[in-house]
């Protein structure tokens, strides 16, 4: 176990570095550099004129006339070893320190989503599997494809449209107004509580489809093997078969998957938090991109990216946990 | 495996009731297998069909849209869907129409506000000249021949956005885009799987691992944010049909790892096969074992995971261009036209604004279908 976690550890950080390579190169694709988009900035602010030794004085400032290999290590040792990830144009400040808050409330709707996913996903598979055909396998179904199909900005907007007309009060935002500005209290946990469940079932609906028909696939071959039928007529009560064998092997796929569900509903945060107007990471790295703010962009990407791949790492361990033939196989 | 019921009557197979039949099964070529397996079932069936409406609005965008995509009705701003009648309190009339409508602001409340004229019928009529538009953009084939029109006034079936532009007309233009979007995301993604799955599956060893490792670093990086990071570095001033092709290339560049993986799983393990012996033993080349003998193993697999990544490739385009991250106008898609659709207001003044949502969700139901039932159907030994 212990070789298979070292293994594991040493393949993503290999990972974690190239997603930071990545992440560099976009910060520094678009046309011009640090240097000239901070000189516009100035220039449109104060009306005075930038010549030439200005922009070189700028660059040597900035660091920008050394090579990029030595930009790079200089970006990524100060974010390792400081925790400063540059500064952000839209805002004139240190990136950190506008990130940090927000960062957070993008891994509390993720977590909830996911919380989500697999409490209606698993039981749901497992009960349309078992009474196939019925009328709940059919809605179960129907609404699976739904899930799928509807982009889940559109589910947002749905869920707030359903939230003015039906229940009178707005579905957007994460706080309500008295908590928004205040420090965090555990009355504000609560609040937080309250408003959260919108983002986690617009996140977590396609989802929750995709686990519900990989849950449902893997119980019907599951249910047809013959280690099923010899713990029946061994007499075991059928609760205890369908959940002591067919449900922990079709548990598998839904635990290896736990890593990308992470960086997926993540992904997915931007396109909700604009519509309905949550003050997460998501709406930062929206506003950052619009704006070409690359280092404020490349942060949050980097965060984003790399919750994911620590993710998949832990799915791996919990999997390698789940499964021996796993953390057997993969230590030969 | 699963069990499928089949009616009696249509029993197909080592089941079926006569010799006939029986024989008729065990001739069959593998794609008759597939067809008549594909075939009992209704919802691909239903899939295809949407699917197949889908490509003749693809195919003949211009001459379905009553008006071109930039063409400006100031006489209806932001109005709703005229509905087509055959009748009125003036009468019954075997002729569908519309009424003549426009819009006006209210001078209280400032909103447009629609009026029917309903003492006023314009007559629809078909295959009529309007709006003049290059086919496909192309400057050879040009037309002005239309599906419907109106001789008089105007005809909006699906209401008008807020510059007064048709939904109607914009939406078939939009499928086009949106769809060979897909269908060039899907060929990248298609030749790039195939080269490295190919590669990785037919060398092994350390090429493999190589792959194998790229592939699972594609994977863990979240794809929309970084589109978006990608997408946004682009130059401002770059022309939209130059976005278009970038943005294609990306997603496409991106999406190949699934098949990939797919390939390699499928080349390891029927390396191990006897009939790859066999071929092996009497000569047969390594180009010869692998076109003859082992793709056409695996093709019908292949086809299904170009037709399940299509419903992505068209929901990716959508969420990008929705946050304007993605194709910009004038060039029109699904996501384009659902980005002026972003706000509660938007539902709750024009709520028509939201019809491309159902074409787009219509499009990804149609993939998915379509891909489930050939899922099934491409093993027809099984």
């Amino acid at each position: 176990m212990l070789r298979f976690f070292l293994q594991r550890f040493a393949s993503m950080i290999v990972t974690l570095f190239f997603v930071s390579v990545m992440v560099f190169i976009i910060i520094e694709l678009p046309p011009g550099d640090y240097a000239d988009r901070y000189a516009f900035r100035k220039l449109a602010s104060s009306g005075d004129s930038v010549t030439e030794s200005d922009m070189e004085s700028l660059r040597k400032q900035f660091g920008l006339d050394r090579p990029p290999l030595v930009r790079y290590i200089d970006w990524i040792s100060d974010i390792i070893l400081r925790g400063d990830f540059g500064q952000s144009f839209l805002y004139n400040t240190p990136v950190s320190g506008i990130v940090g808050g927000r960062i957070w409330l993008t891994i509390a709707m993720a977590l909830a989503a996911i919380i989500l996913t697999y409490t209606l996903a698993i039981p749901l598979g497992i009960y349309s599997a078992i009474y196939r055909h019925s009328i709940g396998d059919y809605l179960a179904t129907v609404i699976g494809y739904i899930g799928l199909a509807l982009p889940n900005f559109m589910l947002a907007l749905v869920l707030l449209y359903f939230s003015v007309t039906v229940l009178n009060s707005s579905a957007g935002g994460l706080f309500s107004q008295e908590f928004e500005e205040a420090a965090w209290s555990w009355a504000k946990f609560v609040d937080l509580l309250k408003h959260l469940w919108v983002p986690a079932i617009v996140l977590g609906t396609a989802n929750t489809a995709f686990h519900l028909q990989t849950m449902r696939a893997m119980m019907l071959d599951e249910l047809n093997q013959l280690y099923v039928d010899a713990a029946r007529a061994r007499g075991i009560s059928e609760w205890k078969v369908i959940f002591k064998y067919p449900v922990r092997i079709a548990l598998n796929p839904i635990v290896s998957y736990l890593g990308f569900d992470l960086g997926k509903l993540v992904a997915g945060a931007p396109v909700v938090a604009l519509v309905l107007s949550l003050p997460d990471a998501g709406e930062l790295l929206l506003k950052a991109l619009l704006d070409q703010d690359m280092y404020l962009g490349g942060a949050i990407l980097l965060m984003i990216s790399a919750m994911t791949v620590i993710g998949v790492f832990v799915s791996d361990l919990l999997l390698a946990a789940l499964d021996p033939r796993i953390r057997l196989r993969e230590t030969q | 495996m699963t069990t499928a019921t089949i009616p009696k009557g249509k029993l197909i197979g080592a089941a079926a009731a006569s010799d006939e039949e029986r024989l008729k099964y065990y001739t069959a070529g593998q794609w008759q297998l597939v067809w008549w397996r594909f075939r009992r079932n209704r919802l691909a069936l239903l899939g295809a069909s949407i699917l197949s409406m889908f490509i003749f609005i693809m195919l003949l965008a211009e001459f379905l849209a009553p008006y071109g995509g930039t063409t400006v009705d100031a006489e209806y701003v932001l109005g709703p869907p005229q509905s087509i009648r055959f009748g009125d309190e003036n009468g019954f009339s075997l002729r569908p129409f519309v009424h003549a409508v426009k819009t006006v602001r209210d001078p209280v409340i400032l909103k447009m506000v629609p009026i029917i004229d309903t003492s006023q019928r314009r007559f629809i009529q078909f295959f009529v000249r309007g709006d003049e538009y290059k086919y496909w953009g192309s400057n050879w084939i040009k037309g002005d021949l239309h599906l419907f029109g109106v001789e008089e006034g105007t005809i909006h079936i699906f209401g008008t956005d807020r510059l007064g532009r048709d939904i109607f007309s914009r939406i078939m233009l939009a499928t086009r885009t949106s769809l060979t979007i897909g269908i060039v995301g899907v060929l990248i993604a298609f030749f790039v799987g195939l080269l490295m799955g190919g590669t990785a599956g037919f060398f092994g060893g350390r090429v493999d691992f190589f792959i194998q490792r790229l592939i699972e670093f594609i994977r863990s990086i979240p794809n929309i944010p970084l589109f978006m990071g990608l997408s946004a570095a682009m130059p401002q001033e770059w022309r939209p049909e130059r976005v278009y092709f970038v943005i294609t290339l990306i997603i496409g560049f991106l999406s190949w790892t699934t098949l990939a993986r797919r390939i390699r799983g499928k080349l390891l393990s029927l390396r191990n096969e006897d009939y790859v012996l066999a071929a092996q033993l009497a000569g047969a080349s390594d180009a010869r074992i692998i076109a003859r003998h082992m793709l056409p193993a695996f093709t019908s697999y292949i086809i299904v995971d170009l037709i399940v990544s299509f419903p992505y490739m068209i929901l990716t385009e959508t969420a990008l261009s929705f946050v304007q991250l993605g194709l910009r106008p004038p060039v029109i898609s699904w996501g384009v036209l659902l980005e002026g659709a972003q706000n509660i207001q938007a539902i709750q003044l024009a709520p028509w604004l939201f019809i491309p949502v159902i074409f787009v969700a219509l499009a990804v139901l149609a993939f998915v279908f379509l891909g489930d039932g050939l899922r099934d159907a491409a093993d027809p030994y099984g």
